[in-house]
């Protein structure tokens, strides 16, 4: 019998999301997949799953899952979220083997807007043209094109072989928002020289507005030098749109594949993640890169996923300050091998 | 291709993981054949690291893994394509859509018409007199942006969005005309519906046409809509497709 991993309890904004929908953005398809990229990859690849497996990206408003039919192991990886397993605290990155009936709740943390929870084995869902990606405005991809709700049950496939469980160490994790790095362009040209100066210091606010389409931010108004308006034109994800009233917006995984405002630079790949778990209310300003650092930062996220991933077996006896580290609730930690 | 040399594109990035070629600032017929001449050059020969390609109306937006494929490498080649245009692979086909501009499928037409101080009836024989251009696809899925619209139609968008409308609707506003798929609020005024699905994910081809193409309007009445909406969401394509 096929495991399931059933959803006890969810509220509103997580989804499935895998790598993407790709390929079809020129027929107006938006890509999706997750907000977080770097962290949804890591949760797959500390279960040996490839980087773009789907995977449920948990909202600020916290999920309770349990196994069934059998048991089933799976990674968090994403924010620092309060996780509980059987009730006992765990490290908000962990791999876990979850026992039939085993629940296991995140809810939110110290910090953190999303945390990916992916599975050994894999969720055994439909593709819609070619991903189970989740975009709840088209209802296309994930369960029904929907949000997650209790009473869900997703169904699991085969996993291979042993997975170590344990702390998954990825110091990358921690990322603070306060400095977001940036391309300028592809339409700086309608920013005067020290209007792009207030666009990179701000300050910035990040207003509760904001979901996967976009990221609303407050602080200082914008002027356009050209007009605000421009014939639409392709729109990646982390671009910067500056609408007639100057407030810049960045596109996250929801946007739609073109736009008609001028965006005055795009949020380099590597720093998506720290905007995306960035919570309303963080104050932030940009930073001007050169296309070789973004690359380069690029590449060492991208380095680290290629590696193997340290798991740091959760032993009472033996912790290291970096297990404590991990921890949310330092009082409540488990001695996951103590169990067996 | 007139005879005069074109002016080299820009080449701005969009993030380090686009790049975005720009022919010109403006929606023009010229300028679109050229971002799809370079479209369907590079879809042809996509290099290791091309990821994906996003023409519009005047630029084509490149998406690609700097890690695989380097930035300069990648502006080269797209000029050596440049300076090689390739024809497209599979010549522009002409599409007759049919459309009911009856109520209550043509919600604004009389509306619109009143505003630009025509008769009903003869906004709607202009529309559908019209030939266009698919110039691009965005906004949402299936949902797509229409070249060529009659002068005598030229209407900007309303100043605000009116209520949802059905999925299928074919608009007018801002110059242009379009085909949305999905029931949204628009700015846009709505002079018909089609009983083609411009998105079909079970259909084995999701979306009909491709940048470049012509497409004209073909007027039915309610009842030929109801028949071939049926069809339509039985899997049928029901709008012709013509190749010279």
């Amino acid at each position: 019998m096929t495991a399931m991993l059933r959803i006890v309890s969810a509220g509103p904004g997580s989804t499935v999301q895998d790598g993407g929908r790709h390929g079809y953005l020129r027929y107006g398809v938006t890509g999706a997949g997750p907000m977080d990229p770097f962290a949804h990859a890591l949760a797959n690849r500390a279960l040996g799953n490839a980087p773009g497996s789907a995977a449920i990206e948990v909202s600020l408003a916290g999920m309770e899952v349990s196994a069934e039919d059998g048991p089933v192991t799976v990674s968090i990886a994403g924010g620092a979220f309060q996780v509980t397993l059987d009730g006992q605290a765990m490290p908000s990155a962990a791999v876990m083997r979850l026992e039939p009936g085993g629940k296991l709740k995140l809810r939110a943390g110290a910090a953190g807007m999303w945390s990916y929870l992916a599975i050994a084995g894999g969720f055994e869902l439909p593709q819609v043209l070619g991903s189970s990606a989740t975009h709840t405005r088209t209802g296309m991809g994930g369960l029904d094109g929907r949000m997650l709700q209790p009473g869900d049950r997703l169904a699991i496939g085969a996993a291979a072989g042993e997975i170590a469980t344990g702390r998954i160490v990825a110091p990358l994790l921690e990322r603070p928002a306060e400095t977001i790095r940036v391309l300028l362009g592809p339409q700086d040209d309608y920013f005067s020289a020290d209007q792009i100066a207030v666009f990179l210091a701000g300050p910035w606010t990040i207003s509760p507005r904001g979901d996967r389409m976009a990221c609303f931010l407050e602080g200082p108004r914008l002027s356009h030098q050209l007009g605000f308006n421009i014939p639409s034109d392709g729109v990646a994800m982390g671009a910067i749109q500056v609408p007639g009233e100057g407030l810049p917006i960045v596109l996250m995984a929801d946007r739609q594949s073109t736009g008609g405002y001028p965006k005055i630079a795009t949020v380099i790949g590597a720093d998506l993640g720290r905007l995306a778990q960035a919570r309303p209310g963080t104050r932030l300003a940009f930073r001007a890169v050169s296309h070789a650092e973004a690359v380069q930062a690029r590449a060492a996220e991208q380095g680290f996923l290629s590696r193997e991933i340290t798991i740091e077996p959760l032993i009472r006896n033996r912790f290291s300050s970096e297990f404590l580290f991990g921890l949310n609730l330092v009082d409540g930690w488990v001695d996951a091998r103590a169990r067996e | 291709m007139n005879g005069a040399p074109a002016t080299p594109p820009l080449f701005l990035d969009a993030g380090e993981a686009a790049l975005v070629v720009e022919f010109g600032r403006t929606v023009d017929a010229d300028i679109s054949d050229r971002v799809l001449a370079l479209d369907a050059a590079l879809a042809a020969a996509a290099p290791e690291g091309l990821r994906e390609l996003v023409p519009t109306y005047r630029s084509l937006m490149i998406h690609y893994d700097p890690l695989q494929l380097d930035r300069a490498k990648l502006i080269a080649l797209v000029e050596q394509h440049l300076h090689a245009p390739v024809a497209r692979k599979t010549a522009a086909a002409l599409w007759t859509v049919p459309c009911c501009y009856e109520l209550p499928h043509g919600e604004d037409l009389a509306e619109m018409a009143g505003l630009l101080g025509l008769p009903a009836a003869e906004a709607a024989r202009l529309h559908a007199a019209a030939r266009y251009r698919v110039y691009m696809y965005g906004f949402s899925p299936g949902f797509t942006y229409l070249g060529g619209l009659p002068e005598a139609l030229a209407i900007s968008r309303r100043t605000k969005p009116r209520p949802p409308h059905d999925s299928k609707a074919i608009l007018v506003g801002g110059g242009l005309s379009a085909i949305a798929s999905f029931p949204m609020p628009t700015g846009w005024y709505v002079v018909g519906r089609t009983p083609e699905r411009l998105y079909a994910p079970d259909r084995a081809s999701a979306f009909l046409f491709e940048p470049g193409d012509s497409l004209r309007f073909e007027p039915i009445d309610t009842a030929t809509f109801a028949a071939l909406e049926a069809r339509a969401e039985s899997g049928e394509i029901v709008a012709r497709r013509q190749t010279p």
